[in-house]
């Protein structure tokens, strides 16, 4: 079962961006889609370990900050060159104003 | 002999990214490999960066044997091409054997340029392979002095991994200042001024009169007599295009292989990409530039592959280059030097972008520079805004409340 954690406000994030968020030395970003949906990755990228959430959100896309490498942040699917290795997805809900991400 | 298919020479950045391209485009013939290194394909910017931290570099691989060999690609590497034969069609090997090609790309990549003066200093090293980041990184013990002749970025990001390691650190370079032919001055002496602040000991304007190996060392004398003592030199004065088997082979040589905007050579079955070739660049209007820029050899590896497959498709990429250096990121998105005037957006925390406009309003240039990756979201926008070939409002550029997405959207 799944441990629902608070993440941010809904508020926190804009429309196509990306925030992070750290818990119990854990790093995550927390997405906005365009269409006003949120969705959870593992923070850091997977080429370098680079924060995701200094990234750029474009449609279903973040796209690594420091070599450009892209990811689906809904599914975590690694997009090609130079990432290959996918991110892993988390669970989200939003309740009165609030995302919480589900861990295990 | 075996069937002939698609041949790539030089196993770097480009060749790599060309190879596994070929494959994803859905290529199902014979595609070989050849690399004068003796280790798979590796990635070179972490040798002046993370590859300092310790005595021995780690090497950070592109692919594992196991990628390759599931793509069906064929590695043949610590063997040199020596010559094309044109006529033949075939790629001749140092090690003998002849590789019959459909198509072929030269993906040789550039070699350090050599400082005569340090020709015979048994200290003088310069930056390029994994066999020179092991001789520099074991060389950086606490108090060693290392000499740096050239203020670019290589030599720059080993002056700050050599500082990061407690050694003492001088940097010569001949020009007024650092940096000189890629950056605007003010982030140019941005940079100076960290390094500075460093311990890093920079001579600008300096010209040497002489290099010699003195006892365990190597002591460089300036034209204005100074004399710097130091048990490791390293020249970082740019690199030449690998352009040997291109130019035997009669193929067009202008500033690296010359291309058209499809990659192709003055032959039209070879190909060129990445740091060995000169191409022309749409955004400006055609001018023929060569780019030593780890995605300028991912992109035109990638595209090279497509056109060797017949899709005739024009560069249309903006160049974009990064530079680590201690806790500073420098990114640039296209050619500063196109600008006429600049606007600078000051982003928070000492981070800033200067945006490079021409004289016609168009934004053809962004360089930015801050702790960790904090102008990369914006130089990411504005790349995509040189693109589009945008002249957004001067006015809203230097604000940093107007978020660059707003004026993509516009
Ligand atoms: C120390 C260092 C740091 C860098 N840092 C950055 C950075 O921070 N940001 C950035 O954007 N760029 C950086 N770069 C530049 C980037 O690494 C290059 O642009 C990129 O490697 C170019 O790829 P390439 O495949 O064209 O050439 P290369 O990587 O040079 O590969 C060419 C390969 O071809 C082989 N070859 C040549 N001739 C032959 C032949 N006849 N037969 C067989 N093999 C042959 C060579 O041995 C070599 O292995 C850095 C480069 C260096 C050296
Ligand atoms: S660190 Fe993300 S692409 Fe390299």
């Amino acid at each position: 079962m799944a441990d629902w954690i608070e993440a941010c406000l809904v508020d926190d994030v804009d429309e196509e961006d990306v925030i992070r968020f750290d818990h119990e030395g854990r790093t995550f970003a927390i997405y906005r889609s365009p269409d006003g949906q949120f969705f959870a990755t593992d923070g850091l990228c997977t080429h370098e370990k680079v924060h995701l959430a200094d990234g750029l959100v474009m449609d279903d896309i973040i796209e690594c900050p420091k070599h450009n490498g892209r990811f689906n942040y809904k599914t975590g699917a690694a997009k090609g060159a130079p990432v290959c290795v996918n991110l892993a997805t988390y669970p989200v809900k939003v309740e009165a104003g609030t995302v919480f991400i589900g861990l295990d | 002999m075996t069937e002939p298919g698609m041949v790539i020479v030089g196993a770097g950045e480009c060749g790599a990214r060309a190879a596994f391209a070929l494959r994803e485009e859905g290529f199902a013939g014979p595609v070989t490999l050849i690399g004068a290194e003796p280790h798979l394909p590796y990635e070179r910017p972490p040798l002046s960066k993370q590859g300092m931290a310790a005595d021995r570099p780690g090497m950070t691989p592109i692919a594992g044997h196991d990628r390759f060999a599931q793509q069906g690609i064929r590695l043949v590497l610590g063997n040199q091409a020596r010559a094309i034969d044109r006529a033949a069609r075939t790629v001749e090997l140092a090690e003998g054997e002849r590789v019959p090609y459909h198509r072929l790309l030269l993906a040789t990549g550039a070699v350090p340029r050599r400082l005569p003066a340090a020709a015979a200093s048994r200290h003088a090293v310069t930056l390029r392979t994994h066999e020179d980041a092991e001789r520099i990184a074991g060389h950086l013990s606490a108090r060693a002095r290392i000499t740096i002749v050239g203020g670019g970025f290589i030599g720059l990001e080993l002056a700050a991994a050599a500082i990061g390691r407690d050694c003492r650190v001088t940097v010569i370079e001949a020009l007024p200042r650092l940096l000189a032919r890629a950056v605007p001055a003010e982030i140019a002496e941005r940079i100076a001024d960290t390094h500075r602040a460093r311990g890093v000991e920079i001579l600008t304007a300096a010209s040497i009169e002489a290099i010699r190996d003195v006892g365990e060392g190597v002591q460089v004398t300036l034209a204005d007599g100074r004399a710097i003592a130091a048990e490791l030199l390293v020249v970082g004065i740019g690199a030449l295009p690998a352009t040997d088997i291109a130019a035997e082979a009669g193929l067009v040589v202008d500033n690296g292989i010359r291309v058209d905007a499809t990659l192709a050579s003055s032959d039209p079955d070879i190909f060129a990409a990445g740091d060995c070739c000169s191409f022309p660049l749409a955004l400006y209007g055609g001018r023929r530039v060569r780019l030593e820029a780890w995605r300028n050899a991912q992109e035109q590896g990638a595209l090279a592959a497509r056109n060797m497959l017949g899709a005739r498709e024009a560069h249309s990429a903006v160049p974009w280059f990064w530079s680590d250096q201690y806790d500073l990121t420098l990114q640039i998105a296209g050619l500063c030097d196109e600008g006429a005037t600049t606007v600078r957006r000051d982003l928070g925390g000492d981070a800033f972008i200067l945006f490079h406009l021409a004289a016609d309003g168009r934004l053809v240039a962004a360089s930015g520079l801050g702790h960790g990756n904090a102008v990369a979201r914006d130089i990411r926008l504005a790349e995509m805004l040189i693109a589009r070939r945008a002249a957004p409002d001067p006015r809203k550029l230097a604000i940093p409340d107007v978020k660059l997405k707003s004026l993509l959207a516009a």
